[in-house]
């Protein structure tokens, strides 16, 4: 099976993409942000970076590039798209999932481990989680989610919150200012997907923790999800 | 054809969280400025349109502003006719020679 990862100008978690695919046993594929043509891969990652610089405001311009054209309409078949911090942000531009990423409240850019936990192990994109927190890396300076207070009741309700910031005990970290919430985002929302399930987004990097050697594998509970999810709806089509 | 100028402010919608905004109040003490509150930071983007029509190159910024220049999920943004031959320094320098 072939998973594509975009590239943009200024990716730069595109090579930590790229390894832990190859990592869970599937073929990479890199794709370029000037063609929309998908080149027929099972799945996208929409990797970290600051997209053309990050100009106007993070993920804006990108969504405007040819390879965004292919990727919606790849959404809209049903196919699974994983945005990883700047490619969050891309897709929250791009409208593909719900929310925006704001400055951090701290004004500071964040760079370190945090854990996040999986708010339901149902969906496509946490399919193969243990349930336990994962500790894993962010490097963002805009990554506070934001919606307003009516859209944050429906995504929950809806069960499109995939990921909490936690705090040691597992219980998400709801105040913006705790240390456990690096960045303050609402109700301590570290990932989205959209209502119909299939396109999803989360500032922390879960493939810079692929292989023990960097120190963890936590991330593979992620990366597999998505290799999982994406083999079933090869197979369903 | 003639060439319309615009300039689109951007700034935070009332009430979101303006951490930049915030840090220019809180540095304000270190100027001993004491009577500034409320200080909201966004972001101003000046551009030409050419067009038939003043409303045809109103159509194009508004729609630039909407999906672009602005989200309007967390700003606003308000559009403000400029002269046609004014760049950022000649209207900056205007503003403040009368």
């Amino acid at each position: 099976m072939r998973i594509g990862v975009v590239i943009f100008p200024d990716s730069n978690s595109d090579v930590d993409a790229l390894n832990a695919l190859a990592v869970a046993g599937v073929e990479p594929v890199k794709l370029w942000h000037e063609s929309p043509d998908l080149e027929g891969v099972s799945a996208v990652i929409l990797p970290g970076g600051f997209a053309y610089g990050d100009y106007l405001r993070a993920g804006v311009i990108a969504r405007f590039s040819p390879v965004m054209r292919g990727v919606s309409a790849f959404a809209a078949e049903g196919g699974h798209v994983l945005g990883i911090c700047n490619g969050f942000q891309v897709l929250a531009e791009s409208r593909l999932v719900p929310g925006a990423l704001l400055r951090n409240r701290s004004l500071r850019f964040a760079c370190k481990l945090v854990d996040i936990k999986p708010a339901r192990l149902d969906s496509p994109f946490t399919r193969a989680a243990t349930g336990k927190p994962l500790h894993i890396p962010i490097a963002h300076g805009e990554g506070c989610y934001y919606a307003d207070e009516a859209t944050l009741d429906e995504l929950e309700a809806n069960g499109q919150v995939l990921f909490h910031y936690v705090r040691e005990d597992g219980t998400p970290a709801l105040d913006p200012d705790e240390p456990a919430n690096p960045n303050g985002s609402l109700r301590a929302i570290a990932g989205v997907c959209n209502s119909a399930g299939n396109v999803a987004g989360l500032m922390p990097h879960p493939e810079r923790m692929s292989e023990w050697i960097l120190g963890s594998d936590d991330g593979m509970q992620l990366i597999r999800s998505l290799v999982e999810s994406a083999a079933a709806w090869e197979a369903a089509r | 054809m003639s060439d319309f100028r615009y300039a689109v402010n951007v700034l935070p919608k009332p009430g979101i969280l303006d951490p930049q905004g915030r840090a220019v109040e809180l540095s304000l003490p270190h100027l001993n400025v004491t009577n500034v509150s409320r200080v909201r930071v966004g972001r101003r983007v000046e551009l030409t349109v050419t067009a038939d029509s003043e409303a045809a190159a109103l159509a194009v910024v508004d729609a630039l502003a909407k999906e672009m220049l602005s989200n309007p999920l967390i700003e606003t943004y308000a559009i403000e006719p400029l002269e046609a031959t004014s760049s950022a320094v000649s209207s900056a320098s205007g503003a403040t020679q009368p």
